[in-house]
């Protein structure tokens, strides 16, 4: 079984789980407000760790490279309030264009 | 708002059709927004060595965008089973809130309770929270839950055939920017609100610290204690959207 299966699986379990316990178990009632802060908060923690890491992040050392020129265009594009697409491919473009240069 | 003449149930429901129509108009947007994500996602399971069905098997199983490119991104660059398979289920804990909010207008017989909880992410959930009516409620979430299945999967498909063996035009493109490209993206909105963005900057310092000393993968599970960050405030507050 490869690594990308065991995660399928665990994250398959989990992930339903968590999206099944309001439907199937709580029906109507709602969650302990401190248990609600946390749960609004993990994903802005996570998704800029995400963002830092693999931007400037390769295996167990930091290197500073042409992705770092498209994340900044990208978060330049999302201030423009660019659509997805847009941010992504200005992100792409840019990176491959200061490889083309370097 | 029960109707008891005629008169009044005709009216009711011409108004339940216009309220659909609205409803439907805005699935089709943000399913349409999905798309591009998809294709990413096929793209960055292929870099990180997923196999065509290993990359669906996510989509349509697991179906939570940013954990799968988390799970992705993670064992692409070495990280354990564990580390990837936790920030994974961690990025999907607010689903958990998503059920809790949708749960009332999701009643039924429990497979069908079952079945329904499987569209429970932020699209549906966004679409089915837009309206008050339980029915209408259900109508969205199911509309931009079901239409996001299929566009997530056909596009993750699309995603992983274009870029499975093309290891150089990664690079060469300039598609490895392409996920913290896409990681921003669905961090932005959140960056609006003052303990959102204080979370933020305290979890990517945190795991930006640790990128040398630990493991792939724990760096970015570490981040979680950047929560504390966010201050003593009560969801009321949290969730205020007079922070800017």
């Amino acid at each position: 079984m490869s690594d990308a299966v065991a995660v399928l699986i665990v994250m398959t379990i989990g992930t339903y789980a968590l999206k099944s316990v309001g439907p199937l178990v709580l029906g109507a009632r709602s969650l302990p407000v401190r248990v609600q802060a946390l749960v609004d908060l993990l994903p802005a923690a996570l998704l800029a760790a995400l963002t830092l890491v693999s931007t400037v992040g390769s295996g167990a050392s930091i290197s500073i490279d042409a992705r770092l020129v498209g994340v900044v265009v990208a978060a330049i594009a999302l201030w423009r309030r660019a659509p997805f697409v847009l941010v992504v491919l200005v992100a792409a473009a840019a990176t491959a264009l200061v490889r083309l240069l370097a | 708002m029960p109707h008891t003449d005629v008169v009044g149930k005709t009216a009711g429901d011409l108004q339940q059709a216009a309220a659909r129509r609205v409803i439907r108009r805005q699935a089709a947007s943000i399913i349409a927004a999905v798309a591009p994500f998809g294709i990413v996602f096929g793209a960055s399971a292929a870099t990180a060595g997923f196999t065509m069905l290993e990359a669906i098997g996510f989509s349509a199983l697991v179906f939570g965008g940013s954990s799968q490119f988390a799970a992705a991104e993670i064992l692409g660059d070495g990280g354990s089973i564990a580390s990837a398979a936790v920030a994974g289920l961690l990025l999907n804990v607010r689903s958990l809130a998503f059920g809790v909010i949708m749960a009332p207008a999701l009643t039924g017989a429990f497979w069908q309770r079952a079945a329904m909880s499987q569209l429970m992410i932020d699209e549906s959930t966004a679409v089915g929270t837009s309206t008050t009516d339980p029915a209408l409620r259900r109508y969205g979430y199911l509309c931009a839950g079901l239409g996001v299945f299929v566009v997530w999967n056909i596009t993750t498909v699309l995603g992983h055939l274009v870029f499975s063996d093309a290891g150089d035009l990664i690079n060469d493109l300039g598609l490895d920017a392409a996920g913290p490209a896409a990681f921003l993206a669905l961090l932005w909105p959140r960056l609006r609100q003052r303990p959102q963005l204080r979370t933020a900057i305290a979890g990517a310092v945190i795991a930006l610290v640790l990128v040398p000393i630990a493991p792939p993968g724990l760096p970015i599970l570490a981040a979680i204690a950047g929560v504390v960050a966010a201050g003593r405030q009560t969801p009321a507050v949290i969730e205020g959207a007079g922070d800017e």
